[in-house]
Order: C-alpha cells, then structure tokens, then sequence
C-alpha cells in the first residue's frame, strides 16, 4: 500500500491501483477514477456506485453484481452496459473499494 | 514505507478479455449443475465469451420439467461422511436435495433456472446436444427459451474453436 495522488487527493492506494481507505473517496474522486478507465460516469453509474458504498459501510465486503442487481435493483445487463466487460471490478475501483470477493 | 506518487490504473481491457470458454456440462443432479453454472457466471464477470453445451443428463439443467427440481442423492456418495446403509433409506435423496437446496441459497446464490437467467443477461450463450434431444425425444419447445438452439457434436466443435473446455 502507497500514498498517491489521485484528482490533486492524496490517498492510499494498492498495487493495481485500488484505494485502500474507504473515507478517503468522494464523488470527484470517483469521476477521476472513471476517467482513468475511460467511463464517463451518468447519473445511473453513480446510483450504482453509490449502493456498492452503502452496501460496503453494512457488509464490510464489496456487493457482488448479483447482489447489485437483486439488492441494488440494477439489472444484471445494464451493469454490463454501464461497466462493460469486467463490471464487478470495475465498479469497485470507481467506488473506491476492493475487488468483490464472493464467487457469484 | 510510503511515499507519494501518481496512482497506478488497473488494466481492465487487456488481452486476457479475448479469451473464449466452453463448459460441457453433462450431468444433471443438483451437486453437479452448480459447477458449470458458477464458472460460466465468473468467466462472463472477467468479460470473457462463454458457451455452455448441455448434453445427456446435463440436458435436465435446460429442461423445463426438471430445471427447477434437480436433486442431490447421497447414495453412494463418499463426501457424505455417512453411513452407506443409512443413505439409502427411504426419503434420503429428497431430505439431503432439501438441505442442499437451503444451504445454496443461505449463501445467496441463485436457483438453477435464475441461474440461466442471470449468466444469459451476462451474455452468456446456452446451447443443447442433437443426440441427447433425440434420445429423449425433445425438441426446443421443451427446453429453457434462453436455449440458442440445439446443435450437433460437430457444431460445438465448430463454436469452441479456440475456446478453453471445461467438461463438467
């Protein structure tokens, strides 16, 4: 884990990139992030982003994309859309969070 | 140690996401459809194309008399720990399916047919085995209607061309 500096933030990341410190991210963070994997984020990115958040602060883990889409009520093909390829990643390194561990 | 920098970007598009799988899946009890399903479900998280080709008793995965009511039998199974004589009685099959059934979702993963549903939103690809439709006589009216179409042996040879197979 280093200190880097993301958006003129200075934050923990990990060796990928992933931020380590859940309170350090705020929502330009979170653009910058996007930016980064060239995804412009919508209104309907940031709802996803935001549930993988909240869901974090309860779970302690990051949501799986079942979970997004049976919980967060973002269906399975348009996080697809949203985050194309690789959603569950992704979305957590938009969101500031680690990789989902969960298998499905 | 720490010192300051710019962040590293994870690599998400990189060649890895050409990569192309197969999953045969050929057995139909409940303990063994979940294997295929939960790889084809992983395989399409990593953006990765993927096909699944049910056939013989894997066809009871796509089938939509039996897709819902697949069964787990603890007969003869040694990763029972249990006493053969004691798993043959009367009843064991429908009891041992019932705790399957009610760990798997204990854990939040979905039933066999929500299953299919959530690996083909994904953009997963189901196809079925010529012969086994033919032996059981079944045709595509019978089978789950996410089902790309039932194709022969040579067809899945064909469509897995550069594929990683995984035969389950």
């Amino acid at each position: 884990m280093s200190l880097a500096v993301i958006a003129g933030n200075e934050v923990h990341v990990d060796d990928e990139g992933f931020m380590t410190e859940f309170e350090e991210w705020n929502e330009e963070l979170g653009k910058q992030l996007a930016h980064n994997i060239s995804i412009d984020l919508t209104e309907r990115h940031l709802e996803t982003i935001r549930f993988l958040r909240d869901d974090y602060k309860v779970q302690g883990e990051t949501a799986t994309l079942r979970r997004v889409s049976t919980l967060g009520g973002i269906p399975t093909k348009e996080l697809f859309e949203l985050f194309p390829k690789k959603p569950a990643k992704k979305m957590a390194y938009i969101a500031g969070l680690p990789k989902p561990a969960g298998c499905v | 140690m720490t010192l300051t920098m710019e962040a590293p970007i994870p690599v998400f598009d990189d060649d890895a996401t050409d990569r192309k799988m197969a999953i045969i899946c050929s057995k139909g009890s409940l303990d063994m459809a979940y294997p295929g399903l939960v790889l084809a479900n992983a395989a399409l998280g990593e953006g990765i194309e993927t096909h699944l080709f049910f056939t013989f008793w894997g066809f009871d995965i796509i089938n939509k008399e039996t897709m819902g009511q697949l069964h787990f039998t603890p007969v003869g199974n040694p990763a029972t720990h249990m006493s053969p004589m004691l798993m043959g009685l009367p009843g064991m099959t429908a009891f041992a399916t019932h705790m399957m059934k009610k760990q798997i979702e204990g854990i939040d993963v979905p039933s066999v047919p929500e299953f299919l549903e959530l690996i083909t939103d994904a953009g997963g690809h189901l196809w079925a085995c010529r012969m086994s439709a033919d032996m059981m006589h079944l045709t595509e009216a019978d089978l789950y209607e996410r089902v790309e179409g039932i194709i022969s042996a040579s067809d899945f040879i064909e469509l897995s061309e550069g594929a990683q197979t995984i035969f389950v």
